[in-house]
């Protein structure tokens, strides 16, 4: 799992859009496509190389009922691990 | 009515400046008079678009001898599609490379890790162009993947290659083994490797993948396995190519399917092709299945094979890829890997 210090953001070559085919978020990156559910797609968009996965989790629980950090930071892990998103610290 | 297709492969034209003995490309190479024009690309990428594509691989042949490939990658990446470009490197200077603005992402081919064995297998003087090509990628901050097609004449050196791509600041590097569809198809026996040589070339793949900070993806050599690829992750399921001439298709060899059906764009649209063509239908899900895949478990994992396989090594297409080892014609794969070697014929270059 990823530090909840940890820093993500997109890595080089990885694009967010909005799939108006599939009404969804997608990332898209050198050999794949991730279509995205809500939760995934607002995690995306604060990967921003700013704001820390515990701080991700604060800004979701502002939208969101329920947002438990630790999610968040599994979630991240996933990404990490699909080479869509980089972690610093 | 089949899920929307992610990829397009639009195989711009099949000119190109290497003479690679393991090209994919069809023997019977579309002539630069056949290609479709700038008017016609760009309405395929308006289609493939709408049907759900949201990543365009502008590959070839060499996709840098068309002139007008600064405006399709404009076009495509409007769009919103992720462009991908497949490049063998020749000719793409930084000016050329600053002319393609929209492009997200570079793969470029590279034959081994030295000189002379890299130029052997192009066929050309083309190595100081692709160590040059890569500088310029990564100099315009793109990310870059190094795509090495793997077969008995660089197996052995796949060290180096590894090492040769970290030193050409590759973000990814594709190790793929040769599959055996047009030219390769015809070089096969000067190709195949031995089981010996893949079995070193695996071991040093698994160290450098847990030691390099480049994401190291290795395609096994489907001949000697004992169960087939996925091919295509099943027929008509993601992915679609279209040949310069426009011809659609489910993959880029499946032209050598007969009486398949293949449509071109200039007669129908694309979404039509993709939902309702004969060529797109044959084989999706499962019930064009013949015994042993029809009742096996493992359908669900790799769509019993590649179709293509199936045809060129059984002449059914319909048929368990022989490669299978539950496949009756598994014997023609076994006799095929117990040839000796051969010399490697290279293709004449089409211009």
């Amino acid at each position: 799992m990823t530090a909840l210090s940890a820093v993500p953001r997109l890595r080089r070559g990885v694009k967010a859009a909005y799939d108006e085919t599939r009404d969804s978020h997608v990332v898209l990156f050198p050999e794949g496509v991730l279509v995205l559910n809500e939760t995934a797609a607002a995690v995306i968009g604060l990967c921003d190389g700013r704001t820390s996965v515990e701080g991700i989790a604060r800004r979701l629980a502002e939208d969101f009922d329920g947002v438990e950090v630790d999610d968040v930071a599994e979630l991240v892990a996933r990404l990490v691990a699909r080479r869509v998103v980089d972690v610093d610290g | 009515m089949a899920d929307a297709p992610f990829g397009l492969l639009a195989e711009l034209t099949h000119r190109c400046p290497l003479k690679c003995g393991y090209c994919s490309n069809p023997l019977e190479l579309i002539g630069r008079a056949d290609e479709l024009d700038t008017a016609q690309w760009r309405a395929v990428f308006d289609q493939a678009r709408a049907l759900g594509v949201l990543q365009v691989h502008l590959s070839g042949g060499e996709p840098l001898a068309r002139k007008d490939l600064p405006e399709l990658v404009r076009h495509a990446s409007g769009l919103g599609c992720y462009v991908n470009l497949v490049t063998s490197g020749l000719g793409l200077t930084p000016e050329r490379l600053a002319d393609l603005r929209g492009v997200d992402h570079v793969q470029l081919s590279v034959q081994d890790a030295e000189s002379a064995s890299a130029n052997r297998i192009a066929g050309v003087r083309a190595f100081d162009h692709k160590i040059k090509a890569a500088e310029v990628i990564r100099d315009a901050g793109l990310p870059l993947t190094v795509n090495v097609v793997l077969h008995r004449l660089n197996l052995d050196h796949v060290g180096e290659i590894v090492a040769l791509a970290e030193r050409m600041g590759a973000d990814r590097l594709e190790l793929a083994n040769t599959q055996y569809y047009g030219w390769a198809l015809r070089n096969r026996a000067a190709l195949l490797p031995t089981r010996e040589q893949l079995a070193r070339a695996g071991e040093v793949v698994a160290a450098a993948q847990a030691r390099s900070a480049m994401e190291i993806v290795y395609v096994i050599a489907d001949y000697h396995e004992a169960h087939p690829k996925p091919c295509m992750h099943g027929w008509g399921a993601r992915q679609l190519t279209v040949a310069p001439n426009g011809d659609v298709l489910p993959c880029p060899a499946a032209g050598v399917i007969e009486g398949l059906g293949v449509e071109n764009v200039k007669d129908r649209a694309l979404a039509d092709i993709w939902h309702s063509s004969p060529a797109f239908n044959a084989f999706r899900g499962f019930d064009w299945m013949q015994e042993p895949c029809r009742t096996c478990a493992r359908r669900e994992l790799d769509f019993g094979g590649c179709r293509c396989q199936a045809f060129q090594l059984t002449g059914d297409a319909a048929a368990t890829d022989p490669v299978c080892s539950l496949s009756p014609h598994r014997g023609v794969v076994d006799l095929i890997l117990a040839g000796g070697p051969a010399s490697v014929e290279h293709r004449a270059v089409v211009r």
